[in-house]
């Protein structure tokens, strides 16, 4: 995913490539993969933004004001920005580490990690969720233990915020990896050398190396936090007012036929992923700006 | 201050980058680890920083023992192959980073910072440049910040790791001899990597030479090139060409002749001579004794010409540097039969340490 910061960087360099007339394509080529990619963005990715607006404001603005006030939707987007607010500085703090103990240092195990870090990419979310129903459930490892001492998980908001954090896991750490190897300890060495200590030295050289990366990290994690349905939704248990996230709340009310709530809360998610691609584009343009690597003479 | 380092051993996995180093670096003295790439001279210059651990022996700075000291504790400037400064900090910042890190007691105030930063720009001859990102800076100019960054902290010794090995070949020798000249105005004990024979040759007080993590000799730029203690060192400290023969009364035996040999004693039946290509001299009279060869080419540009000649017996190759007015008297052209003269030859018999 850091390919995407790099890739914007050979954007100039392809356009170039197609402006000389030795290597572009023919006029027949050009317009059968525009039309084809042009398509396919309308049908699969414009037309569904549009029918989701258009869907939650078909019954008027009162309506649609009604859904969002409602307090159930309320308590949905309560729960959804808290777990939110929890899973995310943490998995910033596990994706740094991981991507820092990965990028420098050698140490056993660590292609068993790097590949480890994937798992929630490619497990089913809803996997995810049964192996904390499996693990602090009434009926699971743990659950009696913790019944015995009080502590609600599962059903409750620990067990969403766990769920939440699996899921998001790789998004930093993915991001930053890459980054890091390419940037190599040369300059974390040199400001050791130089008499900083350990932290000065994550603070003053590496952190603001990473910043765009990681920054980049944080809203992919973030957006994927609101937005999970699938794990969330095994250890939820739908409890309306108390343990139902946005995405949850849409798919109650859309079984229940009222399409215009549903679309209603389903619109702010929208916005959040409109708001995520917003900030994307910015944090690539910052990174463009930032010299991403020394050029050598 | 004076560095020693002993009995130095590190091994990575089962190659051996250093097999038991016992060195010492003379107090103001400027160092050079001249070897191949991969000898071990970069792990030997960052096990005496502190960034790489020894796998036994010790370092001793200036008498004491150094060894378990933390890198930030040994006071030693280092200047990185490839710079390392920081991207996203201005050559200010660069420079004075190492006064920023400091304890909040030890740190001096701002406006002794900008002070000293700016004197230390001045001293590179870069002031005009503080307030740029290293990304805008040449290569020469990276360089001379990354000494001025390392000079900031006031090391007691300077450690530079092929300082000059990513430059281009004009602006190498422009700072090297920057370079000198300020080692002769701080006098901080400095030792410096490089793979680079002419580099070592013109920077250094002093030459080690290292192979396969072996130190193979030690001395003066003049001493190491003029009495290479073994053919591996001769091999490296210029080009040379070789002969196979044996040696007999202080005397080389070889297909084209007989000659007089300076350093080799007592009776070898095998074994190699080397000659510098400015210690042949060629001979175009039909009778003259020496190596018969035939003239390949000749590159007559400046003032010494160079003449590639190949044996008439046997496969070797002979390169000979002559004054270019001599070049003009010989009337050389490529296709001639000639003989070659050793002036001197040195004669490394096979079997010795360090021969090939």
């Amino acid at each position: 995913m850091a390919g995407n910061v790099t890739s914007s960087f050979a954007a100039t360099g392809s356009a170039r490539f197609e402006n000389r007339s030795a290597t572009r394509d023919s006029g027949a080529v050009r317009i059968i993969l525009l039309a084809l990619g042009l398509g396919f963005f309308a049908l699969f990715l414009l037309l569904p933004l549009i029918v989701v607006f258009a869907e939650a404001f078909r019954k008027g603005f009162d309506t649609y004001w009604a859904a969002l006030f409602d307090p159930d939707a309320l308590s949905a987007i309560r729960l959804t920005l808290i777990a939110a607010a929890i899973a995310v500085p943490l998995n910033l703090v596990f994706g740094v580490s991981a991507a820092w103990a990965i990028a420098k240092y050698d140490f056993r195990g660590k292609a068993l990690l790097t590949t480890l870090i994937d798992l929630p990419f490619s497990v089913s979310p809803v996997i995810a969720g049964l192996i904390y129903v499996l693990i602090f459930g009434a009926q699971g490892w743990f659950g009696p233990t913790l019944a015995g001492y009080d502590i609600k998980i599962i059903f409750a908001l620990p067990g969403i915020v766990l769920a939440t954090i699996f899921v998001t896991f790789p998004f930093i750490a993915r991001e930053l990896i890459p980054l890091m190897e390419a940037q190599g300890s040369d300059e974390e060495e040199a400001a050791i050398v130089l008499g900083a200590s350990g932290w000065q030295a994550f603070w003053r050289v590496t952190l603001p190396n990473i910043k765009w990366g990681l920054l980049y990290g944080v809203i992919l994690c973030n957006a994927r936090a609101m937005g999970e349905f699938g794990a969330v939704s095994v250890v939820s248990g739908h409890i309306r007012g108390l343990t139902n996230t946005m995405p949850l709340h849409v798919e109650i009310l859309y079984n229940e036929y009222q399409f215009a709530a549903a679309f209603a809360v389903a619109s702010l998610l929208a916005l959040l992923a409109l708001f995520t691609l917003a900030m994307k584009s910015f944090i690539e343009w910052q990174a463009r700006r930032t010299p991403e690597k020394e050029i050598q003479p | 201050m004076s560095i020693r380092v002993e009995n130095i051993a590190k091994r990575f996995g089962a190659f051996t980058a250093l097999g038991d180093i016992t060195l010492d670096f003379p107090k103001g003295e400027l160092t050079a680890l001249l070897g191949p790439s991969g000898c071990g001279k970069t792990t030997l210059l960052r096990i005496i920083a502190g960034l790489e651990t020894a796998d036994s022996g010790r370092i001793l700075i200036e008498g004491r023992d150094a060894t378990k000291k933390h890198v930030r504790e040994r006071q030693v400037g280092f200047v990185f192959q490839h710079y390392a400064l920081f991207r996203h900090m201005s050559v200010f910042e660069n420079v004075a980073f190492g006064l920023r890190v400091k304890p909040r007691r030890e740190r001096p105030p701002e406006a002794v910072i900008r002070k000293k930063v700016m004197a230390l720009l001045d001293l590179v001859q870069l002031a005009w440049l503080a307030d740029r990102a290293p990304a805008q800076l040449s290569g020469g100019q990276r360089q001379r910040i990354a000494l001025a960054r390392a000079l900031a902290v006031e090391p007691q010794v300077l450690l530079l790791d092929e300082p000059f090995g990513a430059l281009d070949a004009k602006v190498r020798k422009e700072l090297r001899s920057w370079l000198r000249q300020l080692h002769d105005d701080l006098h901080i004990t400095s030792i410096f990597v490089t793979h680079d024979q002419e580099e070592a040759l013109e920077l250094a007080d002093r030459i080690v030479v290292v192979n396969q993590g072996r130190v193979e000799q030690v001395g003066s730029p003049k001493a190491v090139y003029e009495k290479p203690a073994n053919a591996f060192v001769y091999g490296f400290l210029g080009s040379s060409n070789v002969l196979e023969g044996s040696v007999r009364n202080g005397m080389f035996h070889t297909d084209g002749g007989d000659f007089l040999v300076e350093n080799a004693t007592g009776v070898h039946p095998h074994a190699t001579a080397y000659i510098r290509p400015h210690d042949l001299a060629i001979d175009r009279s039909a009778n003259a004794k020496g190596i018969a060869a035939q003239v390949r080419r000749i590159l007559a540009f400046g003032s010494v010409a160079r003449v590639e000649l190949s044996g008439i017996t046997g496969e070797n190759h002979f390169e000979v540097e002559i004054p270019e007015r001599d070049l003009t008297d010989l009337d050389l052209s490529p296709g001639n039969t000639v003989h070659l003269v050793p002036k001197s030859l040195r004669v490394f018999p096979h079997g010795e340490a360090g021969s090939r």
